[in-house]
């Protein structure tokens, strides 16, 4: 007879089916180079980010007022901003708020976007068509201008700009679920689980909500880029995060005053932006390969 | 037809309406008080209550959204903090310059999408098609606002090209309208010529893949001839269904491309009213630009079931 421990770790041992699917997944994801290069660059980039009190050469904060706008030296490999900071340091420090922005909006979107989705696509009805109209609107606005008149009633700051462009994202990821849901609400497992009287959270949680993910998921990744790319153009107009804190964004708005005198200062952090944001498409791109039945 | 069109029409109305909520209680349903974010917080508490009284903020809400609403079907947005002015009035002198931007990205942009869309999907798996998609993941990824400083970096700064910043009408210099055109435009029509390019490849090489294409091929035509005439035309449908969203983009895109280079159009308006707390402005242009996009996608549909009646009919039959 099996002891306690054995059962425990047959029990947690995963299934053929996940091993092997998890082992495809990786195989497919790993063939397609490119993904493979952004996933690698992103990890970088997060490495970077928590890491950055150790690997950062200088304090992103401290000002040095006999150093102002330096070009690259030893000290400074990539120079000095206008109030002598070092610009390594705020690149690398940057990468965390970046990925903040990014993974949090996201996040925030997600969390809204999924279950109102999934309730909305499972028991249609008034709801439903509510929050179809709802979102209808809400998508006839540009994005970034509607994160900016948001941002700009809720005041500046990283945390206010990331619930910004997060209820900029909701309306997509409700649609993209709800679309998920109607397809698989039809389908034989669904009505399997339902003869078996399972009640309707149960189809929704256990069912129905793992076979919608893959779209949600793609399009979270996708979506990370974006945020990136928005919450440094709020941070650019000044509406976002707010000195000094470095943000990429930021950091690029006060270049602009120097672009004669100290070029550097806008390239670095526009790279870093560029970088990331690609990388995170990269990674989207690769995982929609793998995850997205219509490319299958 | 006339029933599609009116009822396509009356389903706008909803999400119009819907629209104009979002609007109204961007500013008037934010926790906090109206009258004391727009004064700003250097404002006296005098000045604060007589902007109370001035915007009828002692009446409820939903009187306020209706008195709102019924001045906005007369065309009345209110008037600026600013100045003063009427609202509409500042929009309609903006908007012409912000359409000529667009035109002019538009324009660059589909000049570069579309023979890189059909050479992409034509020579499949070749040094062009990946050549032409990582361009065009560059171009989607790259930040517009950075594309833009380093544009003025090189040809302003550096080369002395052309002119960094402002904007003349065309009918007063226009050699200098041009000069000043050229760098806003690519930037704006970057992520447009991305977008336009991915999207007509994938849909190029879905139509390449149907039996009307192997049919024409076997019939003899010349490849040019099946390429242009007959795929392009079919791949076209999807890249203009989604205009709405590339217009959403190309506004949000005008925000910062107008700001960087000093464009007197409704994005850097959006910005300077932003910044300067003139809500019903801030108001004006988001309603505008929503209304826009409400009315491009309208219009995208009826055109839609004009070209392809298949649709009209699906949907006259549910």
């Amino acid at each position: 007879m099996a002891t306690r421990e054995e059962r425990l770790s047959l029990a947690h041992r995963p299934t053929p089916a996940q091993t092997v699917g998890l082992r495809y997944f990786l195989h497919r994801y790993a063939r397609n180079r490119l993904a493979l290069v952004g996933l690698w660059i992103v990890t970088l980039v997060i490495i970077s980010a928590a890491l950055a009190p150790i690997i950062a050469p200088a304090d992103p904060a401290k000002p040095d007022f006999v150093n102002l706008l330096q070009p690259p030296t030893r000290a400074h490999p990539l120079g000095t901003d206008d109030l002598g900071r070092d610009e390594l340091s705020r690149i690398i420090y940057g990468a965390r708020t970046s990925l903040q922005a990014g993974i949090i909006s996201v996040g925030l979107a997600l969390c809204v976007g999924l279950p109102l989705g999934l309730i909305s696509g499972y028991f249609r009805g008034q709801l439903d068509n509510f929050l179809m109209r709802f979102t209808d609107a809400l998508l006839s606005f540009p994005f970034l201008v509607l994160a900016l008149a948001i941002a700009a009633v809720l005041g500046t700051g990283l945390g206010k700009a990331m619930i910004a462009i997060g209820i900029v994202f909701t309306p997509g990821f409700i649609r993209l679920s709800r679309a998920q849901v109607l397809s698989e609400r039809e389908r034989a497992y669904v009505e399997a689980a339902r003869a078996l009287g399972a009640a309707d959270a149960r189809i929704m949680l256990r069912h129905i909500l793992p076979n919608s993910l893959s779209p949600v998921l793609v399009q979270a990744s996708l979506s990370m880029a974006v945020a990136i790319t928005f919450e440094a153009t709020l941070s650019f107009l000044g509406l976002g995060t707010q000195p000094p804190t470095p943000s990429w964004g930021s950091m690029l708005n006060i270049a602009q005053a120097y672009l004669g005198t100290a070029p550097g200062l806008a390239l670095w952090p526009g790279l870093a932006i560029f970088v990331t944001v690609l990388s995170l498409n990269l990674v989207g791109d690769g995982l929609r390969e793998v995850l997205d039945p219509r490319l299958r | 037809m006339t029933r599609y069109i009116a009822r396509r029409l009356v389903l706008t109305i909803p999400v119009l309406l819907l629209v104009s909520i979002i609007v109204f209680s961007l500013i008037n349903l934010i926790p906090g008080d109206p009258a004391l974010i727009m004064a700003g917080p250097e404002a006296g508490k005098e000045a604060v209550e007589a902007l109370r009284i001035q915007m009828g903020l002692n009446r409820p809400v939903a009187v306020r959204y209706l008195i709102w609403l019924n001045h906005l079907l007369h065309g009345d947005l209110g008037k600026s903090v600013k100045d003063g002015q009427p609202v509409l009035n500042i929009l309609l002198l903006k908007l012409p310059v912000t359409v000529e931007l667009a035109a002019v990205a538009i324009l660059i942009s589909w000049l570069i999408a579309i023979p890189a869309g059909v050479l992409a999907a034509w020579r499949r798996r070749s040094v062009i098609d990946y050549a032409a998609t990582t361009v065009a993941l560059a171009g989607i990824s790259i930040p517009n606002f950075w594309l833009g400083i380093m544009l003025i970096y090189f040809f302003a700064v550096n080369l002395r090209w052309l002119p960094a910043s402002g904007y003349v009408e065309p009918w007063i210099d226009l050699s200098r309208n041009i000069k000043l055109m050229i760098m806003p435009a690519i930037v704006l029509g970057t992520a447009l010529a991305a977008l336009v390019m991915r999207l007509l490849r994938s849909s190029m090489l879905e139509v390449m893949g149907t039996e009307f294409i192997r049919t024409a091929h076997a019939k003899g035509l010349s490849d040019r001839l099946v390429l242009l005439k007959h795929a392009l035309k079919n791949a076209m449908i999807p890249v203009a269904t989604v205009m709405g969203l590339q217009l959403g983009g190309l506004l949000g895109g005008a925000v910062i491309t107008e700001t960087i280079f000093t464009v007197p159009g409704i994005g850097r308006l959006a910005v300077e009213s932003i910044l300067t707390r003139d809500y019903p402005m801030v108001q004006g242009v988001v309603l505008c630009s929503a209304v826009a996009i409400v009315f491009v996608n309208f219009s995208v549909d009826i055109l839609y079931s004009v070209i392809d009646p298949r649709i009209r009919l699906v949907e006259d039959k549910a």
